[in-house]
């Protein structure tokens, strides 16, 4: 049971994160207002849950200009991907360990 | 630690995620119906005045001397009918996309229309080419075969249905290219049964 639990990573407990996860898992690159539509959450409630994932080296963003307009692309980093497949596979292994 | 109910909670807002911020399903059936409509009465206007003068009923092929008049029109009418197809659909896709709470113009449907437009614009751009040298009897089946390939291609990025749609349209084409001269009788059955069809499939299925 141990080891199961070590698979869960405390970064995705937040719904908003794993949101932020699932969509960049299969997204190349996203900018700042897409995830905001997609997740319907406020612009700083979205930054700082970007910025604990971006801490955690899972997510990396890249800034740029569109014109004027700073536009802020962000992508899954390896590490990222590795964290969120071992999550999906903990929470799999969870459920269908309770079902027995 | 969470309950199992809300690990399986967690594991469905993923899947939903991952498809919303893959696949564009703001996509109504009803203006697949609405298209096949507009196309059904295209081809009946088309037939009233261009075909049914002829001995054989349906058939009927264009000579490059006819050109200046006919071709003409009858290019007018298709353009009609495809601004009249592709407007309901913007305008049913904004409505559902406003219901279900989403944008209209987000990454994945710009990326639908960017993966349908390359099969289409090609197509359309030969298809004039042929017009300009006369070859007229190969413009009903490249337009449905490359309909086709634009429907193929754009199904990586909505409902999955769309892929036998686009299956249909280019097989129809491809017969169709075996029976020149029947090229009106096939459009009307690509453009306009199938959407109809289709649309109701999809309309079942998705908007009960």
């Amino acid at each position: 049971m141990k080891k199961i639990i070590n698979g869960l990573h405390k970064a995705f407990e937040s719904r908003v994160r794993l949101g932020i996860m699932s969509i960049l898992a299969v997204n190349e690159t996203l900018n700042f207002n897409a995830l905001k539509e997609y997740l319907d959450v406020t612009d700083g409630n979205l930054a700082s849950h970007l910025k604990a994932l971006e801490k955690e080296k899972y997510i990396e963003m890249e800034k740029s200009f569109v014109g004027r307009k700073p536009n802020t692309q962000y992508h899954m980093t390896p590490a990222g991907k590795v964290a969120f497949v071992e999550h999906l596979n903990t929470l799999e292994t969870l459920i269908n360990s309770q079902k027995q | 630690m969470k309950t199992e109910q809300e690990y399986i909670k967690d594991l469905s807002e993923i899947r939903s995620m991952m498809e919303r911020s893959t696949k564009f399903v703001s996509l109504s059936g009803l203006s697949g119906i609405m298209a096949g409509i507009y196309a059904l009465a295209g081809a009946y206007i088309a037939y009233r005045q261009f075909y049914q003068n002829t001995d054989t009923p349906l058939f009927n092929t264009l000579y490059p001397q006819d050109m200046a008049g006919i071709v003409v029109s009858l290019v007018m009418l298709a353009i009609a009918v495809l601004v009249l197809a592709v407007g309901t659909a913007v305008y049913l896709s904004h409505r559902k996309a406003a219901r279900d709470k989403q944008v209209l113009w987000n990454p994945t449907s710009r990326r639908l229309l960017f993966n349908m437009s390359i099969p289409l614009l090609t197509g359309g751009l030969f298809i004039l080419v042929l017009i300009s040298n006369g070859i007229l009897g190969l413009i009903a089946p490249l337009s449905l075969i490359f309909y086709g390939l634009a429907l193929l291609n754009a199904s990586k990025f909505t409902y999955d249905e769309i892929k036998y749609l686009g299956m249909t349209e280019i097989i129809l084409g491809l017969l169709s290219s075996c029976f020149i001269g029947y090229g009106l009788f096939f459009w009307a059955v690509g453009f306009g049964l199938m959407h109809i069809g289709y649309g109701i499939y999809m309309h079942q299925k998705y908007e009960r």
